[in-house]
């Protein structure tokens, strides 16, 4: 088991290595260095002075060594536009994304399950076909327009929910956080639904297609004939099998829902780091391009790493072969 | 007295898109306690639909048509649910094919048997977890204790067996229905479950139903004999009188067709032709596609005969007696 | 399956596969849309009341008039303008064809590289194969969005870095499904006759493999429209992608966004309908195209 949590790692640490050699080269060789890092306000004799502080001067292989090693210590360049260490700024906006993303989360649980089940163990029921079509609309509709039709109805027209903004915050661990407050859920309500509108349809269709192919099952059946209510057929046996799938994928779909918060917290101007990344590709304030690219690279393998241990810990088969 | 369970004129079907499925076609059979009764056919014969049609599992599109089955008396094909749900595991059990898949692959034993416990007795935990360690000693499962918290893919498919054997016997229920329960086990395991199951049969006076498809398993094992044909029942009786002297020319091909010591040296004879599909099934007997005896006759449904005490068939030309 | 094949040929298979696509009503209804939006679209100067382009012809007094309202000299705004005072069903028309434009083009280059690499994988094996299967799983394992942000961070802004980012999404998927079919199509007859007369490669691979693979790579390409024009808008909608002087259906909306809180929803809403229908329709068509082309589905 531990051998294999060690070459899972050592293969993690290679991926980040890819991913740092890929985000170099797009900042290096694709594209113009001394207009990435340096500030365009910079002027002549200025962007000289930088272009050789910064080593641009040096073989490539030693630059690539030099953004390594800075980048393992913490250091990804200043913005230009907030003239602080890029990385400062991403890790302050990170706790709006995250508490975004995972509520996204919970919500696509608390949705898609429920509805996939009952789409699952009725499929040929009136509801349970409609569960289905609307999980089309769920995959294809493209969500900046559908968040734009919640702050039309919900906001604009019904005036029930905030549009825009965290609302009110509270002081966690020295973090601030909107769930903590009435006032801040009111205001992530939309924003986390309109974000895991893809997630709960994805998560409907795991948990009906799991539910379909586990009801007809031997042991399905057998937990039937030693009378187990219905409730305990669904909710333990076939739900305890139904979840690994799910678990699995919804882990693996936390990192896209990340890359994804770019665009509902535009959308519903939450001051997010995908928010931030927009902006800071409008103004060309690339150093914190670079800090947001590398830091959700280091989260995708981050995330994957745990979901394949979470599964190992979930699946009595999987965690008993690992451990031989 | 009544008998532990009747069976009369059952008829289960499934209705598909293809058309109505006949599995169970009026059927009717008893059994007394602690009598084993062998319940015997071709895969396909509605053997297995039949025993969930006695414990109330036929699942959409499938339905009980006709019939009653008479549990002490008492028809529990008009049971609600619930009343159901507490016969099964509790007072009626069944073992299924293939134990390779009954047990939830994704829980632990303890589990799997303790919620069976729970599911009709108001016990603690302790008393729950006891009572299943109990039963796994019971069918032979060495050190019950250490193995309760493994999970099923940590033991081999005998071992899984026993363990749901071992679920089915723990309310001591008065019914077991065995549904194949050693085809996918070797020989010799086969062996040990039979005088394992039999011997545990007899001791807490179960009535027993045990289905195959092998005569030679019934043989050892069962009181009486019911021998299943696309759906219907052809013959029954005592296993030595229908062993000795099959009446139905089914009966008797499945006798030629099984190996044994004295027929040594003999061609063994397969019953031509293939068991009939059961969807749309033309009146009159379904045997006389494959049967050597058919006459024109037989194209009208035979009826039940009793030839002798406690036996019945269904056929016009009944085998002599001496074959 | 080859006897069904067989079968098919004889009763021409464009004739069966129009009966078979026509099963479904909404299949049907979704290429009808797909065909009005295309000639809306192509046709876009000739039929439009104006020209959105052409600042000379917008009046910024006519900005923000609600659908119905008259301009100064008389032409009625059926879906009311935009704060230009650009007649929002022109935007609409033009919008429309910037975004399948793009969307159209980025597939059919995605196409072209993905399915050569997925052949080329599927033909060759061995390091090749590993090499391009490897950068498939990279790709896909990033959600587009994230891909395409990275480009346009590097390259910035504007049409082509729009495309060449849809395109970098999107020929993983083509490369995949390319190498599945061929890899099956590869076992045939046909494939190891043609190795026997010894023709050049590359015939092999354009005038035998390629043909056969065409059904998924049909279906996967309809599909991989409507996600590539989702992802343009979504683009645009974020300011990254097409310029603001010819705006595309998700500048369009994201030019209202501003005007929506104050109830003037149709700069943003109309533009919105149009994205929607359209890449409703286009589904419907590509889910209907699956079921028809794919063999495993067959009755
Ligand atoms: N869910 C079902 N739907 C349709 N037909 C079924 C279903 N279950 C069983 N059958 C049919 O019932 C017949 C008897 O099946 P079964 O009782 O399993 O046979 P046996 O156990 O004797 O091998 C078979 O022809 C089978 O096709
Ligand atoms: S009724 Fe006729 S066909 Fe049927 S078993 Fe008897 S002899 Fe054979
Ligand atoms: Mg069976």
């Amino acid at each position: 088991m531990t051998t294999w949590i060690f070459r899972r790692l050592i293969q993690a640490i290679f991926v980040v290595l890819a991913m740092t050699v890929i985000v170099f080269i797009g900042v290096n060789v694709i594209g113009d260095p001394v207009e990435i890092l340096i500030s365009p306000q910079a002027d002549q004799a200025e962007r000289a002075r930088a272009v050789i502080a910064l080593g641009l001067d040096r073989p490539l292989w030693e630059q690539y060594g030099r953004f390594l090693w800075n980048a393992v210590q913490g250091d990804l360049g200043k913005s230009f536009v907030f003239n602080e260490p890029a990385l400062r700024l991403i890790a302050q906006r990170m706790p709006a994304t995250m508490e975004l993303a995972v509520t996204a989360v919970l919500l696509s649980i608390v949705l898609g399950i429920p509805l996939g089940l009952y789409a699952g163990l009725r499929p040929n029921s009136f509801a349970g076909r409609s569960i289905m079509a609307g999980s089309i609309f769920g995959f294809s509709l493209p969500s900046f327009w559908v968040g734009l039709m919640l702050i039309m109805v919900f906001a604009v027209q019904l005036g029930w929910l905030p549009s825009t903004g965290r609302g009110q915050t509270a002081t966690l661990f020295g973090v601030q956080w909107s769930f903590l407050t009435r006032d801040g859920l009111a205001h992530m309500l939309m924003p986390a639904l309109n974000l895991s509108l893809g997630n709960i349809a994805l998560v409907l269709r795991l948990t009906r297609a799991g539910a379909r192919e586990n009801m007809p099952m031997d042991y399905v059946k057998f937990a039937r004939a030693k009378g187990l209510s219905p409730v305990r057929v669904v909710f333990v046996h076939v739900m305890k099998n139904i979840t690994i799938p799910i678990v699995t994928v919804i882990g693996l779909e936390f990192g896209s829902t990340v890359a994804f918060a770019v665009v509902t917290e535009s959308v519903f101007a939450w001051p997010g780091m995908g928010k931030l990344i927009i902006d800071s590709i409008n103004v060309l304030d690339r150093p914190v391009i670079v800090a947001y690219l590398m830091m959700i690279v280091f989260l995708f393998i981050t995330i994957n790493l745990l979901v394949d241990l979470l599964y190992t810990v979930l699946d009595p088969r999987v965690r008993l072969e690992s451990r031989e | 007295m009544s008998h532990t369970l009747t069976v009369e004129g059952l008829a289960t079907h499934f209705h598909t898109r293809a058309g109505v499925v006949k599995a169970v076609d009026g059927v009717s059979f008893h059994v007394d306690r602690g009598e084993v009764l062998g319940l015997v056919g071709e895969s396909g014969s509605g053997k297995t639909v039949t025993g969930f049609s006695l414990i109330g599992l036929v699942e959409p599109p499938g339905r009980i048509a006709a019939g009653r089955i008479l549990f002490h008396g008492q028809d529990i094909t008009a049971l609600p649910e619930e009343e159901l749900r507490q016969l099964r595991g509790n007072r009626i059990a069944m073992i299924f094919q293939d134990p390779m898949m009954t047990l939830n692959p994704v829980l632990r034993i303890d589990t799997q048997m303790m919620e069976t416990v729970h599911a009709h007795a108001k016990v603690s935990n302790a008393e729950a977890r006891a009572r299943s360690r109990d039963a796994l000693g019971m069918v032979g499962i060495p050190s019950p204790e250490e193995r309760l918290s493994a999970y099923p893919h940590q033991f081999s498919g005998g071992m899984r067996q026993r363990v749901a054997i071992a679920i089915a016997l723990l309310h001591r229920p008065e019914l077991i229905i065995a549904d194949e329960p050693t085809t996918a086990l070797d020989v010799t395991i086969q062996a040990q479950i039979l005088a394992e199951v039999q011997k545990l049969a007899r001791e807490h006076g179960t009535a027993l139903i045990w289905i195959t498809h092998d005569l030679s398993v019934v043989a050892g094992l069962a009181d009486r004999i019911a021998v299943m044909y696309a759906g219907r029942i052809v013959e029954t009786g005592a296993v030595v009188d229908v062993l000795d002297a099959p009446l139905h020319p089914y009966t008797a091909g499945l006798i030629g067709s099984v190996p044994s010591r004295n027929k040594r040296g003999t061609r063994l004879r397969q019953i031509p032709g293939m068991t009939p599909q059961l969807i749309n099934l033309p009146a009159g007997c379904a045997f006389r596609t494959r049967c050597a005896s058919a006459t024109a006759e037989c194209e009208a449904d035979p009826p039940e005969t009793f030839p002798a005490f406690g036996r019945a068939v269904r056929c016009f030309h009944q085998q002599a007696e001496a074959s | 399956m080859s006897t069904t094949a067989g079968i098919a040929r004889e009763e021409t298979p464009f004739r069966r596969f129009t009966s078979e696509f026509a099963e479904s009503p909404l299949a049907v209804l979704g290429l009808v849309i797909v065909v009005i939006v295309a000639v809306l679209a192509l046709a876009a100067p000739f039929i439009t009341p104006q020209n959105p382009y052409d600042l000379a012809q917008l009046d910024i007094m006519d900005g923000r008039l609600a659908p119905g309202s008259k301009s100064m000299d008389g032409l009625v705004f059926w879906l009311g303008t935009d704060d230009q005072g650009r007649d929002m069903l022109s935007g609409i028309i033009y919008g429309l064809r910037i975004s399948l434009g793009v969307g159209v083009g980025s597939a059919i280059i995605a196409g072209v590289i993905g399915s050569a690499l997925g052949l080329a994988a599927a033909y060759f094996g061995g390091k090749v194969e590993t090499a391009i299967m490897r950068l498939v799983d990279l790709q896909l394992s990033f959600p587009a969005i994230l891909v395409a942000l990275m480009i346009l961070a590097v390259l910035g802004k504007g049409v082509l870095n729009v495309m060449l980012a849809l395109v970098l999404v999107e020929w993983a998927r083509y490369a995949r499904t390319a190498r599945g079919a061929a890899l099956v199509e590869r076992r045939r007859e046909y494939i190891e006759a043609a190795e026997c007369l010894a023709l050049p490669r590359w015939r092999l691979l354009a005038f035998h493999l390629l043909p056969n693979c065409m059904p998924p790579l049909i279906v996967i390409g309809t599909i991989q429209i409507a996600r590539a024009i989702t992802l343009e808008a979504t683009l645009s909608f974020l300011g990254l992608g097409v310029p603001i002087t010819e705006p595309s259906l998700g500048l369009l909306i994201a030019n209202g966004y501003q005007y929506m809180l104050s109830g003037k929803y149709w700069i943003s809403f109309y533009p919105g309908i149009a994205l929607l229908v359209t890449i409703i329709a286009i589904n419907l068509v590509g889910d209907q195209l699956r079921d028809v082309l794919n063999p495993r589905l067959k009755r």
